[in-house]
């Protein structure tokens, strides 16, 4: 008997997972977690900076190691997997991409807003041109209506993307949002395009959202092993494999080898625990790019604000993935503002 | 009154007009010519109105027609520019380049103006590249910078075709410009493109890795930097810094904003206004060393 729902499942740990650890993963880290996860039978591995190709920067953090050590390391140490880089075109160049096949990667994930497919024609282009597995990724899906998003996803499929990603970069959605955006893209793609859906835990919702876009057509589905990303994380590698067991839907992946990478070997690499906290909770809620959370604690650190009251005016401002050089200003704003506030009352 | 260089723009959308608007006030460059490829275009229409000489076949025309500008300002494409560029130099007519085809050394206005005036062609890098360059050599010119990098944020409405189809050539070109013209040992450039309506003024975020550190240091380079602001705001007033620029160890962070003057285009396109008001500031340079004193 055929399942009803088989999904191929990318795991983000060593690339979404990298903000969750300031992007300071070693190359010996790299190796464990990616021969851990190739044990599982996830259909592929990314690994990046968390910014992608080219991320490492003031901006975003600079990565501990060079990309091409770290790309290395992953390529070498994986057997089965297919490995892939993500590129955010504005930050990574179709150079950075070719170096990065010169590394070993054989897939890439070309990201933009979710309004903003087409500054990704060239590098989906070249990608296809060598032979790249090539995917779009339309990151903050949750700011815009589904008929929206599907304009941008035919975009990405007309410059020559095989799957295109509903990304919920802020963990913002809830699952009528997921269905919404998942069905219209499946209904609107050619069928040899897959839709795929990549999570995030803001909201308590990952688990259930990546379940939800499974049963509206989804065949790519993100996790990380023990959760470990942005905000709160992704959608938990293990968690969810044991969910898809027990409905029948086959992920090809091994529930064990799944539960032993997270607890034996991401989790002790963890320089936080990856849980809904207080900010995490608030970007779910008010719609913020979760790599905001560690910039954003530690501006709030430094210039003596709530994190949460950055974050929220952060949302309200519309800021887009990429500008965390805001998160700095805004606090630097709110602490001006708490000093006038407080100059008032001492009169 | 002296005799005006008498110019011919190259491209007639949005960045042609608007700095058709900035040369006509120009006491040394007058926009004499319009050059377009659509008759019907709006950009040349307007031109025509405004009393310019339009030709809607191109400038290889113009020129087999014998027309010979003192100044070529491109505001066509990369592609198109490289056959202009051979063009122009064939015909020995000084060209200013907006286009990201780089011909020519590089220009930022704030910066090395007067570096390339016999030059034939220069080319002013990109929006980013203006906005944030003269920053960069702010702070170097205090202290080294081992390390530059900006982030240029604009609005999504403010990035046309053109910049979206390359848009590694705006962050290889910018990275390339920190190193050349800012002075950083090694530059970086991102750009980040934000929908939001109303739309978002440029803003820009410069972060410098200097080699020495300390208050004198810092307060130097606080200095060098307002400087530099207020040089700017002389030729692009709503260039601004959005606070004050922040010190840790031996890292800078500059965060600024672009308001546009809004001559045809809307105000938030400071990204573009900061590229026309360069381009008129670099022609009257061109201007004011060609026309001898006097006449």
């Amino acid at each position: 008997m055929t399942a009803k729902y088989q999904v191929k499942i990318t795991d983000v740990a060593l690339r979404d997972g990298m903000h969750a650890v300031r992007h300071q993963f070693t190359v010996d880290d790299a190796r464990a977690i990616a021969t851990a996860l190739d044990k599982t039978g996830v259909a592929m591995i990314e690994a990046a900076h968390g910014d992608g190709l080219g991320g490492s920067s003031v901006q975003y953090g600079m990565a501990k190691e060079t990309e091409a050590d770290y790309l290395q390391a992953v390529c070498q140490s994986v057997q089965h997997s297919t490995v892939a880089a993500l590129l955010l075109p504005g930050i990574g160049t179709v150079e950075d991409m070719k170096r990065a096949v010169e590394y070993g990667i054989r897939a890439i994930r070309i990201a933009t807003h979710c309004t903003e497919a087409d500054i990704s024609e060239q590098h989906i282009g070249v990608a296809r041109k060598m032979g790249l597995f090539t995917v779009g990724f339309l990151m903050m899906a949750h700011m815009v209506p589904p008929e929206k998003l599907v304009e941008e996803a035919k975009k990405m499929e007309s410059y020559g993307a095989q799957v295109v990603y509903v990304v919920d970069s802020a963990g913002a959605m809830v699952e009528d949002d997921v269905r919404a955006r998942v069905a219209a893209l499946r209904a609107a793609l050619a069928p040899e395009v897959e839709v795929g859906f990549h999570a995030h835990n803001n909201l308590g919702l990952s688990v259930s959202n990546s379940v939800a876009a499974v049963k509206e057509g989804a065949t790519r589905i993100d996790c990380s092993a023990a959760g470990l990303g942005a905000g709160s994380g992704n959608t938990p590698l293990e968690v969810f494999v044991a969910v898809c067991n027990k409905m029948g839907i086959e992920t090809g992946v091994d529930l064990y080898a799944a539960m032993d990478a997270a607890e034996d070997v991401v989790r002790p690499r963890m320089v936080r625990p990856v849980i809904i906290d207080k900010p995490s909770l608030t970007m779910g809620y008010a719609g913020v790019y979760s790599s905001f959370l560690l910039h954003a604690y530690r501006a709030a650190e430094q210039f003596g604000v709530d994190p949460r009251d950055i974050l929220v005016e952060l949302g309200r401002r519309k800021v887009v993935g990429g500008q965390e050089d805001m998160i700095v200003d805004v606090a630097v704003e709110l602490a001006n503002r708490k000093k006038v506030l407080a100059g008032q009352g001492a009169q | 009154m002296a005799t005006k260089l008498q110019a011919a723009i190259v491209g007639s959308g949005n960045i042609g007009t608007d700095l058709m608007y900035k040369l006509l006030r120009s006491q040394w460059v007058e926009p004499r010519w319009m050059v377009g490829i659509d008759p019907e275009s709006e950009g040349l229409k307007r031109a025509a109105r405004l009393g310019l000489e339009v030709n809607a076949d191109g400038l290889p025309k113009l020129l087999e027609r014998g027309v010979r500008p003192d100044l070529v300002f491109d505001a066509t494409s990369a592609k198109a520019h490289v056959r202009h560029a051979k063009l122009l130099r064939e015909a020995g007519i000084q060209a200013i380049d907006l286009t990201p085809a780089a011909r020519g050394p590089y220009v930022i206005a704030a910066v090395n103006l007067g570096d390339h005036l016999d030059a034939l062609n220069v080319n002013m890098v990109t929006c980013g590249g203006q906005a944030t360059v003269p920053m960069v050599y702010a702070v170097r010119r205090v202290v080294g910078v081992s390390y530059g990098e900006i982030v240029a944020t604009i609005a999504s409405k403010s990035a046309g075709p053109g910049t979206r189809q390359n848009i590694d050539e705006f962050t290889e070109t910018t990275a390339k410009a920190i190193e050349v013209i800012g002075g950083a040992r090694r530059g970086k450039a991102i750009i980040i493109l934000n929908p939001a309506e109303p739309p978002i003024l440029m803003r820009d975020t410069i972060y410098c890795l200097i080699d020495e550190t300390g208050d004198d240091v810092y307060e130097r380079i606080d200095q060098s930097i307002r400087d530099m602001v207020r040089h700017v705001q002389s030729f692009v007033p709503g260039y601004r810094l959005n606070r004050d620029p922040i010190y840790r160890d031996n890292l800078v962070s500059i965060s600024i904003e672009v308001e546009g003057l809004g001559d045809f285009l809307p105000v938030y396109a400071g990204n573009l206004d900061i590229m026309t008001a360069a381009a008129t500031k670099v022609g009257e340079e061109f201007a004011k060393h060609r026309i001898p004193v006097g006449q």
